[in-house]
């Protein structure tokens, strides 16, 4: 088996740029001034920014060494379940960074822009075509931003039909921004919980379900993932209440080509496409969050949508049962750019594949470790599979111990303490984009860590040891934030 | 985390499943968590507590408790009038860490009071921890 990868290297501390540097230090030389001097209005000087004096070669290696600090996708496994860190393919960056594509003005008229129009045309037909649901919009510009595009076309759904709604159903294991996008539009969550076997029963939906609620905000595979075994039937008792039912596509990775959405009876879904797309996950930056809906609610959709008339496209403004604007211009391109481009280089087979293989090394991990760890729910699981720290409570190690101590062998730790119905939450998503062999040596880390807690439980308490940084205190970072610089 | 033998209780409190203390004083009551809550919470880093006049009932929402881990709703026990908040925990949330039955989080003034009755005795909210 190869090594164990958690050895520390050369790694230089760097403290913050205003501690750097030296009075009168600059990255460049100006000439000295040709013209005479002014005398500016008082009332626009003063005292200048507290820029700190550092030269070129400072920066650069400033940056140069908080990125050697930085962990991520491309450095190694980050499976961080829910998350899905899976890794995003280079060449999805050079089609994005294509200069015919990249540089296009967003208000150059339809004609001059045809290869960016016939990226947004396709790209809603591939993700109409996957999901089952036809009438695609690409603006939203963030999952939770589907949401909330979805949820306006909840209302404007029940408008249209003077049906008055105030409430909508979301049960416990939902994707976690689903009450915020929800009443946001105005609706009032109503917690539905999951059964025994973490599935929504279909009895709590004949409970909750009347003609006062908007329909349900469910998430198929859930957030413990696990696939929602009544989505058909539920989504038959929301419907026969005049309701909708929204499918959150947070987990689409695990059934891209595999589940027609419309035919198991959900009426919207958005994409997160930095989850399934492959594109690079936001920070901050940049997210698109595509909504797909059924025929009969395309027509709500926001505008501009592109089209296609004879041989060119245009974007199309003119829908009067529209929801509006939500977004300007043509959405986040770049990122639509990137996920157009990982279906393009997929194709439909090895689309199907994928899920395929995330479930497949999901389930791998599942039966790896069921001796090591308690499962959280004992049943097939889907992408992802949870675990919880109720074997290691006599040894009075807790998930955060194995989260940290993780750290020392090499892998980010997977999420913890989430989704909440599960104590001390452990959940692990490889992806399918994790090889076997990869996978075997983060399956041994889990083992040798899981024995560490029998045997040498002090060595978790004091982990991460081969860090750079040691256990940091949590709770005053939070409690007493420093936010200067 | 502590074991069933480690963790506080207080005789004389009433309980909830959601591991809340009431206690009545006069005309109004006291809610706080449990040291069994606050014990797997772990470290509480922020309280959001409801404003005082708010009426509310009985199961409702009245705030969040946030720790390390995780953020937590914190449900009424209790139905009526929010007459105090704790403010002390604005800047001391871990003072329910501490003591979690000296500091409460809201005052009531209740609708109905016999809805205390209701609520778990001591020996039924252990019978609830012991699962």
């Amino acid at each position: 088996m190869a090594k164990n990868p958690g050895l520390t290297g050369l790694i230089i501390e760097e403290p913050l740029l205003w501690e750097k540097g030296g009075k009168g230090r600059s990255g460049m030389c100006i000439p000295d001034s040709d013209v005479p001097a002014a005398t500016p209005v008082a009332a626009l000087t003063g005292a200048g920014p507290d820029f700190p004096d550092l030269s070129e070669v400072d920066i650069v290696r400033h940056y140069t060494r908080l990125s050697q600090w930085n962990f991520g996708v491309d450095t190694g496994m980050y499976p961080l379940g829910s998350c899905t860190m899976k890794y995003n393919p280079k060449i999805n960056e050079k089609f994005a960074a294509t200069a015919e594509l990249a540089a296009a003005h967003p208000m150059l008229a339809d004609e001059y822009v045809q290869g960016n129009l016939q990226v947004i045309y396709e790209l809603q037909s591939y993700l109409g075509t996957i999901s089952g649901l036809p009438g695609v919009t690409l603006q939203p510009a963030a999952g939770a931003h589907g949401e909330l595009t979805g949820m306006m076309i909840f209302a404007a759904y029940h408008k249209s039909r003077n049906s008055k709604r105030t409430k909508i159903l979301i049960p416990d294991t939902a994707h976690g921004t689903n009450p915020a996008s929800a009443a946001l539009c105005g609706y009032k969550p109503v917690h539905l919980k999951s059964g025994a076997n973490g599935i929504l029963p279909i009895q709590a939906v004949i409970d909750a379900m009347d003609e006062e609620t908007a329909g349900i905000m469910i998430t198929n595979p859930n957030t413990l993932g696990l696939f929602e075994t009544n989505i058909r039937e539920i989504a038959d008792i929301v419907h026969s209440k005049g309701g909708l039912v929204y499918g959150d596509g947070a987990n689409m990775n695990a059934i891209m080509g595999v589940i027609d959405l419309g035919k198991s009876g959900v009426d919207i879904m958005h994409w997160n496409v930095h989850k399934t797309l492959s594109t690079p996950h936001g920070g901050g930056g940049p997210g698109a969050g595509p909504v797909c809906v059924t025929k009969e609610l395309e027509k709500f959709l926001p505008v501009p949508r592109a089209i296609k008339v004879g041989d060119s496209y245009k974007m199309e403004y003119d829908c009067p049962d529209s929801i509006g604007k939500i977004h300007a211009f043509h959405g986040n391109f770049s990122v639509l750019m990137r996920a157009y481009s990982y279906i393009r280089t997929m194709g439909a087979e090895n689309l199907k594949k994928a899920s395929h293989l995330a479930v497949l090394n999901a389930v791998y991990i599942k039966e790896e470790l069921r001796g090591t760890l308690k499962l959280a729910y004992d049943r097939p699981c889907m992408h992802e599979v949870v675990f919880s720290d109720e074997w290691l409570q006599e040894y009075k190690i807790s998930t955060l111990d194995v989260a940290k101590r993780l750290i020392d062998h090499g892998y980010h730790p997977p999420t913890i303490y989430f989704p909440l119905v599960v104590h001390g939450a452990i959940m692990i998503e490889p992806t399918e984009t994790e090889c076997k062999e990869d996978i075997d040596q983060f399956i041994a880390a889990m083992k040798t860590v899981v024995a560490e807690a029998k045997t040498d439980p002090e060595s978790l308490r004091q982990a991460p040891v081969n860090a750079k940084l040691r256990r940091l205190d949590e709770t005053q970072a939070a409690r007493r934030p420093c936010l200067c610089g | 985390m502590k074991e069933l033998s480690e963790l506080i209780f207080v005789e004389g409190l009433r309980y909830t499943d959601d591991h809340e203390w009431v206690t009545a004083s006069g005309d109004t009551v006291k809610v706080g968590i449990t040291d069994y809550a606050q014990d797997q919470m772990g470290d509480i880093v922020f309280v959001e507590g409801p404003e005082v006049g708010d009426e509310l009932k009985k199961g409702d929402e009245f705030g969040t408790i946030e720790s390390v881990k995780a953020v937590s709703e914190l449900y009424l026990p209790i139905s009526g009038e929010i007459v105090a908040v704790n403010e002390d925990l604005d800047d001391a949330p871990e003072a329910v860490n501490e003591d979690p039955y000296k500091n409460w989080l809201v005052e009531i003034k209740p609708s109905d009071p016999s809805e205390l009755e209701g609520l778990l005795t001591l020996e039924a909210y252990k019978e609830l921890l012991k699962g």
